[in-house]
């Protein structure tokens, strides 16, 4: 096989799969399940309103919706800072699982799952950029000030870690395992 | 010019032979249901147009005031990078960086290098390595994050509007233009038309 075979027509490097999807995505997979506990358990945001400090994890930045009674706001943050990134990060898992043992299990269902993982990983910076926001606007000192904790930074890299983790599967491995034992594509 | 097509599903790999589509309708793959190929009606000039109206926007909405937080007698006024700022500051260099990247930096690379394609492509000329510069655009686009960043915007409203008054500048408007701009910008382009240029210029 020749190594650096290139497209004629934009130069792009071919591969017929994307090279080593298999390892690297466990890799991204097992990073992302390691960082998302600091994500979760420490805090976020540190606030500090006329003296008094308090520290804010994002489940607690949830339930604090709750209490104030927006709970439109709780289920966005909770959907998109705890239920997105453990669901993508149990699907490519799922996927690669699949994958691994050659499975022939609804292909079709396992491409759009993988589609969804990749739609939806985005959404999961929400926290990160209302960190950002609360940051800019509540700076007045004594009165009112808010500082960025340690687990946003985790919760960051859970982020940046299951996008890429998404970006290096490659869904036609899922078509690989079918192939072999039927050849009823059309 | 244009023969009979073979095109690779991006999903799952099955070939298949593009016939004519018609512009606005879309060939699905027969295996996964991806699509495969949607033509655009007069892709290069529409997506120019949002491409330059997107450029102003975008300098509009990271010059002008963004949001200003009002308690009492208190008034502290912001632009869409004052966070980033404080965050550099916090010692939180790391995610300063990623929030520069996703919503100053991708977003404006993506306008220019846009506009350095289309430019030439609406005159019938070729711009200088449109491969490469088009990858680029293909391979960034998932991590700009503007919609998400307004999502942002909306629960840090909610969040502190018992605290304090939140004034919108010109800014967050622009913002929010730049958005729907940028998501025609998607439906308008005609991919496969880009890369039939670097065809039928050889």
């Amino acid at each position: 096989m020749q190594r650096a075979a290139t497209c004629p027509r934009c130069g792009a490097t071919l591969h017929s799969r994307k090279p080593n999807s298999i390892a690297r995505t466990w890799a991204l997979v097992l990073a992302a399940f390691v960082f998302y506990i600091p994500a979760n358990v420490l805090p976020i945001t540190h606030t500090t309103s006329l003296g008094a400090v308090q520290s804010d994890t994002i489940m607690s930045g949830v339930i604090y919706f709750i209490h104030s009674g927006s709970w439109p706001v709780a289920l966005v943050i909770f959907i998109a800072s705890i239920f997105v990134p453990i669901l993508k990060l149990l699907i490519l898992t799922g996927l690669l699982i699949s994958v691994q043992r050659r499975s022939q299990w609804r292909p079709v269902d396992r491409t759009r799952l993988y589609g969804l993982t990749e739609a939806i990983g985005r959404w999961s910076m929400l926290d990160i950029y209302v960190v950002t926001i609360l940051v800019a606007l509540v700076h007045l000192g004594a009165l009112a000030n808010i500082e960025a904790g340690a687990g946003a930074i985790f919760f960051a890299a859970v982020v940046v870690i299951t996008m890429l983790a998404a970006e290096n599967f490659d869904p036609r491995l899922i078509w690989d395992g079918t192939e072999n034992s039927n050849d009823g594509a059309t | 010019m244009k023969t009979a097509h073979l095109i690779a599903c991006h999903e799952c790999d099955l070939i298949h032979q593009l016939g004519a589509v018609p512009p606005g309708g879309s060939a699905r793959c027969v295996r996964c249901g991806a699509a495969l190929y949607r033509p655009k009606r007069d892709s290069i000039n529409r997506t120019l147009a949002l491409t330059l109206a997107g450029l102003i926007l975008y300098i509009i909405a990271n010059t002008f005031p963004f949001l200003a937080f009002k308690i009492g007698s208190q008034i502290r006024e912001t632009t869409l990078t004052t966070g980033i700022f404080q965050l550099y500051q916090q010692g939180m260099g790391p995610i300063a960086t990623l929030v520069l990247l996703t919503v100053v930096v991708v977003p404006a690379v993506h306008l220019v290098s846009m506009l350095y394609i289309l430019v030439p492509l609406q005159s019938n000329r070729m711009p200088r390595y449109l491969a490469r510069v088009f990858r680029m655009i293909i391979l960034l686009k998932p991590w700009g994050m503007l919609e998400v960043f307004l999502l942002g915007i909306l629960v840090s409203v909610v969040k502190l509007a018992k605290m304090a008054t939140i004034v919108p500048g010109i800014s967050l408007f622009a913002f929010l233009i730049l958005i729907f701009v940028q998501a025609a910008m998607t439906v308008t382009l005609d991919s496969h038309l880009i890369w039939q240029h670097i065809d039928d210029h050889r």
